[in-house]
This record gives C-alpha cells, structure tokens and sequence, in this order.
C-alpha cells in the first residue's frame, strides 16, 4: 500500500474513503467536494510530489447498483511512485466533478474525453466541448453501459446525420468570434447563432 | 530563448583562416515592428487546414488564427477516425482484443500488442517465459526503430528533404519483411497472446535481425549527415516550439516529446518491464524542447533501440514461448482433435474466453510515441468492464497550441510534426 494514503487520511481526514489495492496499484477514494483540495495538496507537498497526471478517465460498471468512477491516475516522476485516485457519481444523479486543468494543462483534453464518452461535466475547466464525436452528436455517451454497441439510431439514421454534420462546412461559435467575422454577419444569423444553430461560413469572394 | 552556435557543414561558404567550418549564430530574426499594410494592421485571418492534407499526418483539422502569417490561436479538431475500440473491447474476450490494439498506433503495432498483453497479464497475475520476455523486447525495439523512421521520413518530407524519406522507409521495409516472416502480416501484427506470443520466430529471423543490426548505423549516420548540421533543417527547427520541462510536465507530455525538454523519465529505467533493467542503453535526453531536439532524441533513441536488440538477440534464450497453463494457452491443434483433455481445454476457451479475476491493473510502457497505457478493470467475466488506452500521442498533440502559438504558420507544420501524431490512436 502506498503510504500516501495514510498522509492523506491525517491531512484530509473524513474526505478520504476507503483505499485498497490491487493487482500491485493503490487506489484511494476521495470525496468529491475535496478532489480539487486534495489533488493539489498531492501535487504541491514536498513529500508526495505527485507532478505529473498520467490519465483522467471514467469506469462505468455493469452491475447497475455501482458508482460510476472518475479515475485519475497520478506519478511523482522524481519518486517514482504511483497513485489512482477516484471519485464516485452517482451514473442518476449529477456527474458534476471539479476539473484539474488549474493544477495540469494536460488534463483539458483528458477531460474533454470523459465529458464525451461519459457525459461527466467538470466544473471550472476552460473549454468543455466534445472532443471526438461531433459537437452535435445526439446520440448522448458512447461509453455508457445503457448506449448499445451499434448505437441507438439504425445504421441509416446515423450515416444521415453524420454526412448532414458536415463539419468542415462550419466553424464553431468561437472560431467565429476570434476572426472578428462574427461582427460582419448579418443580424438574422447572429440571432441564429446566439441560440446555438450554427452558421454556414459565408462565401468570401 | 538561449542563442546557440552549431556547425553548419553544408551549403556554407567554407572554412575560416583557421581552416575550421564556419560558424553561423542562429538567432531569431527582427520582425520589422512597421506594418507594411498599415490598412491591414489588426486583421486577423481564420484558416482551416485538414483534415484531408499531407502535412497534418493524418486526419486532423487544425484551425488557425493568424495575423499576417503570425499564429495567433490553433483550434485542433479530432475524432475524424474514431472507431470506438474501448467500446468494442467490452464485448470481446481478452485475446480478441489484440488485434484491435494493432490498429490503434498502426506505425508500431507489435509494441501496442505488447502493451495490452502486460496488462492483462498483471490483471490475471501471470508470469512469462524468459523466451518470450526476450522476443517481446525485440518486438518493442524493432516497432521503435519503424516508427521513429516514418516520423522522421515525413517530417523531414514536411520541412522539405526528401532524400531521408526514403532511406528512412528502406530500413522499414527491412524490419517490415522480418514482422512479415514472423507474423505473417506487416502491419496488423497482432504478435501477443495473454500468457505468450501467438508464434515463435522461423529460423531464419534471429541472422536476419543481426544482418539489419549491423547495416542499420549506417543510415542512421547517413541521416544525421544530411539533417543535423543542414542550415536550413537547422534553421527551421531550432528554437521552434520549445517547451520547457515544466510545462512538458504539466501538460503530461511523455516519451520523446517529454525527454527533448529535458526530463530524464523512461519507462524502461523508472518503471521496468520486460527485464528492461538489464540491458545496457543510455535514456536519450533534450536540452531546450524544440523541434530541432526532438529530432535529435528521435535519431539517439534510434541507435539505442539498436544496441538493445544485438543484446537482446544475444542473449535470446531457448524453451517455451508460452506459458504452460492449458486453461490461458490454447493447445496444438493435433493435441486438440485427438486428446479430449486438450479439446475442452480448446472449446471452453474459445467459447467462454478466459476468466480475469476481479481488480484492475494500469500497465504503462515506453512506446515510440511516449506512454502507451493499458487500463483494464475487470469484474470476473472474461470480458473486461472498462478498457481504456492512454493514447500518448493525443495527449501530446494536446500542446500544439500553447507550442504553435506566436510562431510562423510554416512553424506550425514542423511543430505538428515534430508530435509524431498517429491518428489512429489519437481517435482510437
């Protein structure tokens, strides 16, 4: 067991919850009011000096009764050791976690993914948008045990949605908005735009 | 940003009075503050490139923001290769996953087979053969060795070479041909099973691999001839989309990328599988975390990875490449039509595939690209619960903004290259 968990329970007390190991890993669960408090008290203690953020993902299990966990795992490059930190949601209820971008850049597209494939929202991270699937991809979370294997749309469906996304055809909201040609469209289209309906680029002569 | 003096041996004018070559200070050149278009000081230009064009490696879309051919912002879009295999590997036997993890990072398709067989290896709590472990290395060397040769094949195709390109893709197709009479496949390998590998290597292999071995440092030189003292490769990498350590850190940057700014981290020495610990090789460290030091960490690595396969085909020991446990290792096919032991050992673990116990296991390994990870949590069934793949290069092309942003728009293409991007496993 690593003993960053015994650090943990005297820093943190009640917002550790149990720790286990497996398979050589240790594992420890924190509550999700203190994540952010403790990731940095890991990063930040001399002691522990847990730098580096190898992976953020997210483990639905298929006994329906479990926790869907938010699975972040952690290094300390100069001591070489490892930890798996995890928080529990409720898969009914709100999956709204803290997000770590503040402590490692390399969690935005991290989170990103989990947001994508999980439907959980991390509160404070700068850009959260879907990442691998297409900003208006309907079928919700591809990675949740309740999405079937081929999708909830029939095959026809989703080609048809897929070759309407067209995505190249569009930029986003704020890609607009940084070239400055946001200013320049016409006042129906920004109305459009303001309720979230994309825009077709203006042909430019 | 540190000045740096190199030797420029080709395209310069000659020696000095001291017959040495002339020395030619790289500096970042003075923009000129004056906008020649005053009427267009401020304007600021919205480009889409990719996801279809040959210098974004793949399909990714990049976005810019320029002013002038300033960059100003850089919007990466993924996902156009998407397939889903952490879905698909939910519904499949441990062994049917192999051939997905192939198609992930499709440059280094042993090393990825590798990396998944660790997992589920320490998932199932199995020792390997000393055999195998010695093939594995070979394996994981010899992906290194043609991955790092398509990555430095195209981007020196991207920063205009040529030549290299091809000397870069005859050497792999030499480690092809040899992946070819030991899998039967050049590119979907699928070399591993849970517990050993799916073949042993045909006679021929082991003088085959020496005869590279011993040719390969040639090309190596060759290359380093032509790229590391060229002014204008020097000239467009140098000092482009430099990192430092903590921010390679921060933004969790692994393998070369990491190693080109300057942190001396390497699975094989910091977390050692595969006997790793035991071969003689040098981890392979940058020292300013730009385009051109990446390039050189690449070009070492290369020649390490070399020296650990003569060591490895040295010391390749014989005796069995599996482990001996009918309930993981499917029998000989003779044994299974005509022992009845052997052919319910074949149909349960055909039918049912083989049981994992309860737990989880995150196995990272050094992969060409940087930190392959295989996470594998399983609920006692032969079919994991959640597996997930820590692809190393989506993380680092994460960076590309915070590295491309400020640089020439001709920067970002050497700066989107020097990632080593895959985008089969960047979108998995």
């Amino acid at each position: 067991m690593n003993p960053s968990v015994d650090a943990l329970r005297a820093t943190f007390g009640n917002a550790i919850g149990r720790a286990l190991d497996s398979c050589g890993d240790t594992i420890v669960y924190v509550a999700r009011e203190q994540l952010l408090a403790v990731m940095a008290w890991l990063r930040d203690t001399p002691e522990q000096a847990y730098d580096y953020l190898v992976d953020v993902t997210a483990v639905e299990y298929r006994d329906r009764e479990r926790p869907l966990e938010v699975v972040y795992n952690l290094r300390s490059l100069a001591r070489r050791a490892d930890l798996r930190v995890k928080v529990t949601l409720d898969p009914r209820g709100d999956l709204t976690v803290d997000s770590v971008v503040p402590l490692w850049r390399g969690a935005d597209w991290l989170e990103r993914e989990a947001f994508d494939m999980f439907g959980v929202t991390f509160r404070g991270h700068p850009d959260l948008r879907r990442i691998l699937m297409w900003e208006t991809y309907a079928e919700g979370y591809p990675l949740r045990k309740d999405f079937p294997l081929r999708g909830r749309f029939s095959r026809a469906e989703q080609v048809r949605q897929a070759l309407a996304a067209n995505p190249e055809a569009h930029y986003s909201m704020e890609e607009l908005s940084i070239a400055e040609a946001y200013d320049e469209l016409p006042a129906d289209m920004k109305e459009r735009l303001r309720r979230g309906e994309r825009g077709t680029l203006p042909d430019f002569e | 940003m540190t000045k740096r003096t190199v030797e420029l041996e080709l395209a310069t004018p000659g020696l000095d009075a001291q017959g040495r070559p002339v020395r030619v200070p790289l500096a970042v050149t003075d923009t000129d503050a004056s906008p020649t278009e005053p009427h267009l000081a401020g304007e600021h230009m919205l480009i889409n490139i990719g996801p279809q064009h040959p210098a974004t490696h793949g399909v990714l879309r990049l976005v810019v923001e320029l002013d002038g051919e300033t960059v100003v912002r850089v919007i990466p879009h993924v996902g156009y290769l998407h397939s889903g295999f952490e879905k698909l590997g939910e519904y499949r036997h441990y062994n049917q996953i192999i051939p997905l993890t192939d198609r992930t990072d499709y440059l280094s398709p042993m090393a990825n087979n590798i990396g998944f067989a660790l997992a589920a290896e320490k998932l199932m709590g199995i020792e390997v053969t000393p055999r195998c472990t010695v093939l594995r290395v070979i394996a994981c060397e010899m992906s290194r060795i043609i991955s790092h040769m398509v990555w430095l094949g195209t981007t020196a195709i991207d920063l205009g070479a040529f030549t290299p390109f091809l000397w870069a893709f005859q050497q792999r197709e030499l480690i092809y041909n040899l992946q070819e009479t030991w899998t039967g496949a050049r590119l979907t390998t699928s070399v591993t099973r849970v517990g050993g590998m799916m073949a042993d290597i045909p006679d021929d292999f082991v003088p085959g691999l020496r005869a590279f071995t011993q040719q390969f440092p040639r090309t190596l030189g060759e290359i380093d001839r032509v790229l590391t003292r060229n002014s204008v490769w020097v000239g467009r990498t140098q000092g482009v989309g430099a990192l430092t350590a903590a921010e390679a850190i921060n933004y969790s940057l692994s393998g070369p990328m990491l190693r080109a700014s300057g942190v001396p981290y390497d699975l094989r020495k910091d977390q050692p599988y595969l006997n790793y610990e035991t071969y003689d090789f040098d981890v392979v460290v940058g020292e300013h975390g730009d385009v051109y030091d990446r390039y050189l960490v690449r070009l070492e690595e290369c020649s390490q990875s070399n020296r650990i396969l003569e060591q490895a085909l040295n010391r390749l020991p014989d005796g069995p490449i599996n482990v001996d446990d009918p309930r993981l290792i499917l029998p000989p096919k003779s044994r299974a039509m005509n022992d009845m032991e052997a052919m319910i050992y074949h149909f349960k673990q055909v039918m049912e595939g083989v049981k994992a116990p309860i737990g989880e296991a995150y196995v990272g390994i050094e992969n060409p690209k940087g930190e392959l990870g295989n996470y594998l949590v399983s609920d006692g069934t032969a079919k994991p619960v959640r597996w997930r793949i820590r692809p190393p290069s989506f993380i680092n092309l994460s960076a590309l903004p915070k590295m491309a942003e400020g640089h020439l728009l001709s920067d970002l293409i050497a700066i989107n290259a020097s990632v080593d991007i895959v985008m089969g496993e960047v979108d998995r």
